[in-house]
């Protein structure tokens, strides 16, 4: 997929949580084609102490208003000058980067195979481009099907997406694409109290939605791997994004349960282009590049079965 | 317009800008944003004999105005760029240089001797001064033996422009310069990163996995522009000026101080179009005052 560097310019700034921010942006042109699970590299301007691009996950892309959102975690200096941005001024991004999470294939909907257990990662990665030309094509239309149901037939793979924190941010763009391709996906949204859940009602409108809080006060009390819906239902595929312990929590899940599942790293990155080699991985196939190689890895090639 | 090109030994460059080792990859990362055509040459990741792991994660800090990064020379090793990558490379029309590094003197000849038989590789550049490695790197680069028993065993191996990348972490960088040019070094490029390191408060801890790491970015370039100055009035082989250069500005401060060629690094991370910038920048700040070629303000500092 083709990369840009382009200068967007903020069409939105809501602080949703005394962390977070919604940041919307937009351009004149279109915005380039991106899929769930890349990440822009964004500069930061005017914060003397920031000197690298910040990696920020893909939160939605609306391609009827033509912005692209990010959800940003207002952690350091370069994060909260991205959070005092003003409607208007203009981010320098470059993107899309990174490889995303890879679609159910189209002819194994509905049916648990081999393959969508992830027994088969040859074949899972040869489909994935095929997958991804689905997913663009289906990018423009995410809105449309989510009205018509147009490809409602397709709906019985079950997926659940599993987030914490800011790792939430990838998993609305992948819910609203999975909903616009006919799926149904379960969210399972953990967050220390009620008042940490971020973009809830959004997520609504894409699929279930279940919560965990480690107090209690909204949903289950804990983490999200002791939901009962773990227990209760079985699916067909997990994607996960959050803090590394959350993830690997649901990955002995997965490894358990025997199901497909895929991760996305945060790794602290410089380029974000496979160059400078310093987000690497350890893998099956030896340290890789989560800028480039990922962010989303299946679980099976990540060392995290011990 | 004036007039780009220069020469390092052999090597006909159509214009000052390269790429520095480990910032560029191989180049292809870079397509989106560059036309490497355009550059005068692209010095690909180091390369060692056998493949290496590298250093584990975490491996880079950001620091005021640059980082500091332990990667520790990770790469598949020459056999597996000359059968995969190279053939992906070498139709393209610019200077590709291979960064060569190893853990003793006839290792760095054998890897040497293997890129000299890459016809479209013109040109290698001799890592003596990584400093995130154990065995070799920076530990042949801080001593004038050191560096020259590397440069001797690699000449008797390699025929083609030899371009021997220095450590700033030394007391005397013009002396080393002084004992490769001697053993029959083509050329000198320099800095490469300065040793340094970070400390996480929170936890108490270092934060590169292995405690040090090199410093890259504009924090260095003063540093590299003073010792590409002094090295530059102590060899009569062409120096790569190299150390934070952000713009053109940058390039042509060190271009001044007697570089005839420039290597563009980190800079890369922040704006993938750099090295374009750079070069246009350059070609503009001649037409404006009048230079016809970019010769004209090589070394016109003393």
């Amino acid at each position: 997929m083709k990369k840009f560097m382009l200068d967007l310019q903020v069409s939105g700034v809501e602080r949703i949580h005394e962390r977070y921010v919604l940041l919307r942006l937009t351009c004149v042109e279109r915005l380039p084609e991106m899929v769930p699970g890349q990440f822009a590299e964004v500069r930061v301007d005017g914060s003397p102490s920031t000197f690298l691009r910040r990696p920020i996950s893909i939160h939605f892309v609306d391609r009827r208003n033509n912005e692209l959102w990010l959800l940003v975690a207002t952690v350091g200096d370069g994060t909260r000058r991205l959070g005092q941005l003003q409607v208007g001024e203009r981010v320098n991004c470059v993107l899309p980067l990174g490889n995303g999470f890879s679609i159910p294939p189209r002819e194994n909907r509905g049916a648990r195979t081999a393959d969508e257990r992830g027994e088969h990662e040859t074949d899972e990665r040869g489909e994935r481009a095929a997958d991804e030309r689905g997913a663009q094509e289906a990018a423009g239309g995410a809105r449309a099907a989510d009205k018509g149901g147009a490809q409602a037939g397709c709906a019985e793979a079950k997926l659940l997406l599993v987030g914490g924190g800011v790792g939430v941010a990838p998993l609305l763009f992948l819910g609203a694409e999975l909903k616009g391709l006919g799926f149904e996906p379960t969210f399972l949204l953990g967050a220390r109290t009620g008042g940490d859940l971020l973009m809830v009602d959004e997520f609504r409108r894409y699929g279930r939605v279940l919560i965990t809080t480690e107090d209690g006060s909204v949903g289950e009390r804990g983490f999200v791997t002791r939901h009962s819906v773990l227990s209760t239902e079985s699916f067909d595929r997990i994607y996960t994004c959050g803090p590394t312990p959350m993830m690997k929590a649901v990955a002995a899940y997965a490894y358990k349960n025997n199901v497909f599942c895929e991760a996305s790293l945060e790794n602290m990155m410089a380029c974000g282009l496979g160059a400078c080699l310093c987000c690497v991985e350890k893998t099956t196939e030896g340290n890789l590049c989560v800028c480039k190689n990922g962010p989303v890895f299946n679980i099976n090639q990540l060392l995290w079965q011990n | 317009m004036a007039k780009l090109n220069v020469e390092i030994g052999r090597l006909r460059l159509k214009n000052p800008v390269m790429t520095a080792s480990g910032t560029f990859g191989y180049g292809l990362e870079f397509q989106d944003f560059v036309p490497l055509e355009g550059l005068g040459g692209i010095i690909v990741k180091g390369t060692t004999l056998k493949a290496r792991e590298g250093n584990d994660y975490p491996r880079m800090a950001e620091t005021p105005m640059g980082m500091l990064n332990c990667v520790g020379l990770q790469n598949k090793g020459v056999a597996y760029f000359a059968e995969h990558i190279y053939p992906q490379l070498k139709d393209i029309d610019t200077n590709w240089i291979v960064n060569v590094s190893g853990s003793s003197p006839d290792d760095y000849a054998e890897c040497a001797a293997r890129v000299d038989a890459l016809d479209g590789i013109p040109a290698i550049e001799l890592n003596i001064s990584c400093p995130n490695v154990k065995e070799g790197g920076m530990a042949f680069g801080v001593t004038t033996k050191g560096a020259a028993s590397v440069v001797r065993a690699v000449r008797e191996r390699y025929s083609k422009t030899l371009i021997v990348k220095l450590s700033p972490n030394v007391t005397d960088i013009a002396e080393i310069a002084r004992a490769v040019e001697a053993e029959g070094a083509d050329a000198v490029s320099l800095i490469n990163t300065l040793m340094g390191m970070a400390v996480d408060v929170e936890r108490r801890c270092r934060v590169l996995s292995i405690g040090t790491g090199g410093l890259s970015g504009p924090a260095v370039k003063p540093v590299a522009l003073r010792m590409v100055w002094q090295v530059a009035q102590a060899v009569k082989i062409p120096v790569v000026g190299l150390g934070g250069i952000m713009t053109a500005t940058d390039a042509i401060e060190f271009l001044m101080a007697g570089a005839t060629a420039i290597e563009i690094g980190t800079a890369n991370f922040i704006d993938p179009t750099v090295t374009v910038k750079v070069r246009d920048g350059i070609s503009d700040w001649l037409d404006r005052h009048g230079c016809s070629s970019v010769q004209e303000i090589i070394g016109c500092i003393r």
